[in-house]
């Protein structure tokens, strides 16, 4: 506080010193391009900004509303939650953190499966919700995502994961790391039955996530923009100690490596994904 | 402080001090000094067994990553009759993190892959201190293709930091090298039995241990990321990595407790390093009977008990 405020009575004083010049949520600022934009205007856009075409994060729900038809819809294995099986314990308590990310996202942990249609075909769709621990896996994450797997194969019906991850997650240790062959071994049974699975990597798709069923898609697809790989930017420049090669592990880069199919962009996602499916189940043209 | 021990071996490290020396005067002066030596062997015993009853998590992963503790060659050279080593991708290059090939255990032939780390400088860098890049593990699935090819069990032996985070590593599509693994050896038509003889470090560990049976040596770790790296995400400070490894119950005793491991290889007292030979011995006759246990099973139910297995990981509530 400078000595002139201190000098003005606390009564007249306002709280918090950079006050916000528009009513909070209504307006929106894109973090690439630092374009002011209309709050409205982003959500209607499915949050790319319409002035550079930044595709900003979005949580699990949104995602699998923006991607389904409005109906029907239905959660597979919502009621799973973390057991804890370590007694977790480091600055703060897994389960406190567990308990401070269910309040903050809503979620019971970080991924969202559910059955649902695209323009009218059966599939099932994985969306992650990257502010639940950053997205991490554990068991619940491994475990839905497998009966996710489960009901495509009964169903004869795709399945789309839209990755967000941060990688596996550190408080449920080689149980964590256990997720990864779990779920690799589950698109290994839904490949032997012939149905596909799409890989949709959105920033950012990291460590154990990438490494597993993420990279797994017979379609690996990337949004723009989006950051994938399996080490992260830092723990790579600190290891070999030079400034990383630009657009490094983002999608544009993986494509370039060879590593995706292609680059969608949000708003073509249900248009081009649907055009996919339909020929990889051998249908005529409509 | 002699660097063949580490810091919590101190006093065992000085005891063995006292006997060699004792040694070299043993020589010129007869007079009870061969009891004394044996009195001190004795102590040095006593000693280590009491230090080694009572580990930290944090000590067994010092010893998991000892520098004179056996790697994945020196295992294969005391168990293994005409060991062929094979090289290559195919496609890129030989990674010398990660080394296989055919050979004989107990005269009958399987495929041998693990990662390696090397004993001397220049070694350990053409080895990159047993952190496998993609090439590393494309060689490693092409001979378990090969092996599922020929009906040949294959033997993993799991000993890594973890893989290797590079530009090129990452370029070459590091993240689908160890993806595919686990996708393939989930359903490889053969026995795999994989065996943690050092450190098992995440993904880098995991792309060469899906398997039939997983087993551990004594002293080995296995997490999901290093007890510094996960230290210094969660607490900020790498120098909390004794709480951390503590945290991640990386040990074989508590990771058996877990039922994520079958069996634990004991190790020779004071670790795998001080008896090599006994230390092979004892994993050759447990491999042995873990491949007779599992030989037989027709290869659709061994992928039916794999995959049940596989799905088994993980502890959720409802």
């Amino acid at each position: 506080m400078s000595w002139f405020e201190k000098l003005i009575p606390s009564r007249i004083r306002t709280e918090g010193g950079n006050k916000k010049a528009v009513p909070e949520g209504l307006w929106a600022k894109c973090p690439s391009c630092n374009a002011v934009l209309y709050r409205a205007e982003m959500e209607r856009n499915m949050e790319v900004c319409p002035k550079c075409d930044y595709h900003d994060r979005v949580d699990a729900r949104r995602r699998l509303d923006m991607f389904f038809d409005p109906e029907p819809r239905e959660e597979i294995g919502a009621d799973l939650e973390s057991a804890d099986p370590l007694k977790f314990k480091d600055t703060k308590k897994y389960k406190e953190r567990l308990s401070a990310a269910q309040k903050k996202t809503g979620e019971k942990d970080a991924l969202v499966v559910m059955r649902g249609q695209l323009q009218g075909r059966e599939l099932v769709a994985a969306a992650f919700e990257f502010g639940f621990m950053g997205g991490s896996m554990g068991s619940v994450v491994g475990q839905r995502f497998v009966l996710g797997v489960n009901e495509a194969i009964a169903r004869r019906a795709p399945m789309i994961c839209f990755a967000a991850s941060g990688g596996a997650r550190m408080q449920e240790s080689l149980f964590s790391l256990m997720q990864m062959a779990k779920t690799s071994a589950a698109l290994q049974q839904m490949s032997r039955h012939g149905i596909p699975f799409i890989s949709v990597m959105t920033d950012p798709t990291m460590g154990g996530v990438s490494a597993s069923f993420a990279m797994l898609g017979d379609i690996n697809v990337g949004e723009p923009g989006a950051l994938i790989g399996f080490a992260g930017p830092r723990v790579i420049e600190q290891t070999v100690r030079e400034t990383l090669p630009e657009g490094f592990q983002r999608s544009e880069f993986l494509l370039e490596h060879g590593a995706i199919d292609m680059i969608i962009d949000r708003r073509e996602m249900r248009d081009r994904l649907a055009n996919i499916l339909g020929m990889l189940a051998g249908e005529s043209p409509n | 402080m002699n660097l063949d021990f580490l810091e919590f071996e101190q006093p065992i490290a000085e005891l063995r001090a006292k006997i060699e020396e004792l040694r070299l005067v043993g020589s010129d002066n007869e007079i009870n000094i061969q009891e004394e030596i044996e009195r001190l062997e004795g102590k040095s015993r006593s000693l280590t067994e009491s230090i080694f009853s009572n580990l930290s998590p944090w000590q067994i992963s010092q010893l998991a990553r000892h520098p004179l503790r056996p790697y994945t060659l020196d295992y294969v050279s005391r168990m293994v009759d005409g060991f062929e080593e094979l090289h290559g991708d195919r496609a890129f290059a030989d990674d010398k993190a990660i080394v296989g090939g055919l050979g004989r255990i107990d005269g009958r032939p399987v495929m041998l892959i693990g990662h390696q780390k090397g004993r001397d400088t220049k070694e350990k860098l053409s080895r990159n201190f047993g952190m496998p890049r993609p090439e590393g593990y494309r060689k490693a699935l092409r001979l378990m293709k090969m092996a599922e090819r020929f009906r040949l069990p294959v033997l993993t032996f799991i000993d890594t930091p973890g893989a290797y985070p590079g530009v090129g590593a990452e370029e070459r599509g590091q993240s689908e090298a160890i993806a595919r693994n686990l996708f393939e050896m989930a359903g490889l038509g053969t026995p795999v039995i994989a065996t943690v003889i050092g450190e098992g470090g995440s993904g880098g560990a995991l792309a060469i241990g899906v398997a039939d049976r997983l087993l551990m040596l004594e002293y080995s770790t296995y997490s999901v990321i290093s007890p510094e790296g996960c230290a210094s995400i969660l607490w900020k400070d790498a120098e909390k990595a004794p709480l951390a490894a503590e945290a991640m119950a990386i040990t074989s005793t508590h990771l058996k407790g877990f039922e994520l491991i079958d069996d634990i290889v004991p190790e020779p007292l004071g670790g795998a390093h001080r008896d090599p030979d006994a230390m092979a011995r004892n994993l050759k006759n447990v491999l042995i009977e873990a491949l007779d246990a599992i030989r037989e099973l027709p290869i659709d139910r061994l992928l039916e008990m794999r995959y049940e297995r596989l799905m088994s990981y993980g502890v959720v509530s409802a």
